[in-house]
């Protein structure tokens, strides 16, 4: 269920990179090298669409921040007092939001010794369905007559907006995609430059301040 | 000189893709301790992650790539809006909206042909 998810983002990005003018091997190496699907999209529609790579590099490491919990709250459950910090780097580059929602259901029923092998082999099986999405994606939308090729680019936008929906619990995560969805086109249509990154910053900030404010009222 | 040029998109990849994505990754491991889920650092952090991700959908509807390109922007409006509709009304199912959103959109690209 959450793989057929993760491959239809993954033929989405695929296709994308193909409308691009990326080449095959520059997705498949995005998809083992970044294995972030919002990190990858933002990355090609920021370079296809003109950007600097520094530009994309900003929107980018902007949308990589929440990696930073996931990992943390991941690794808390794998770590063991004598782990070595080697052994959680291929976790940590593992992680991603279909290997970390799936690790934090499956893992507290793993005896904790196993858990890294667990996650490894976790990541590995979505990363590697990621690169058959990624590589069919990228033929389909080359091979594909035009109504259908629409389709698969749409998979990205409209699976992106129902999985943020559905990880948005809190109120001040459901007003920063609302916002996001107000501002983007704004400072889009207005021209202004690092859009991406400026929605996030003011949408996010914007959010969170409603937030504060409203836990200070309380 | 064609090597170095051929190599160009894949420099980029690393330096404006790899890098600044997998420095959180690292940075979590360093961290390991200390952030939990509901400190106000990690709530602003997603909150700002959440917008951005909102603002790539909003960019890839209104100005979209290639083939997408082709259908009309109330489509692809009222696709999203249906696709979104469809994943509350399943309580909250992700693969109920994009198969809703994507039937929407094909569906009227082929009936305006």
């Amino acid at each position: 269920m959450f793989s057929l998810v993760l491959i239809g983002t993954y033929l989405g990005v695929g296709a994308l990179a193909h409308d691009y003018g990326f080449s095959l091997w520059w997705a498949l190496l995005s998809t083992l090298l970044v294995w972030a699907a919002p990190a990858q999209v933002i990355l090609l529609s920021a370079l296809g669409a003109g950007a600097t790579p520094l530009e994309a590099a900003l929107a980018v490491a902007l949308s990589g921040v929440r990696l930073l919990p996931m990992v943390v709250s991941l690794l808390a459950l794998i770590k063991r007092p004598g782990t070595r910090a080697r052994d959680l780097v291929l976790p940590a580059h593992l992680t991603a939001v279909s290997m970390w929602v799936e690790s934090l259901r499956l893992l507290p029923t793993v005896p904790r010794p196993q858990r890294i092998a667990f996650s490894n082999g976790l990541g590995t099986g979505f990363i590697v369905a990621a690169h058959g999405g990624t590589l069919i994606g990228f033929y389909l939308a080359a091979s594909l007559p035009a109504l259908l090729t629409a389709g698969l680019l749409f998979l990205t936008p409209m699976s992106f907006l129902v999985s943020t929906a559905r990880n948005s619990k809190l109120p001040v995560d459901r007003l920063a995609l609302g916002l996001g969805l107000v501002v983007g086109p704004l400072l889009a249509y207005r021209g202004v430059g690092l859009d991406l990154m400026w929605t996030g910053i003011i949408g996010g900030s914007g959010a969170y301040g409603v937030h504060r404010l409203r836990a200070a009222l309380r | 000189m064609n090597s170095l040029a051929g190599l160009a998109p894949y420099l980029v990849l690393i330096a404006a893709g790899f890098l600044p994505n997998e420095v959180w990754r690292m940075l979590g491991i360093l961290v390991a301790h200390g952030l939990d889920e509901s400190s106000e650092l990690v709530v602003w952090v997603r909150a700002v992650a959440t917008a951005l991700l909102a603002g790539v959908v909003a960019k890839i509807i209104l100005f979209p790539p290639g083939g997408l390109a082709d259908v009309h922007l109330a489509l692809r409006l009222l696709a999203i809006a249906v696709g979104f509709a469809a994943f509350l009304l399943m309580r909250r199912s992700v693969l109920a909206g994009v198969l809703a959103g994507e039937a929407v959109l094909i569906l009227g690209a082929w009936l305006a042909g």
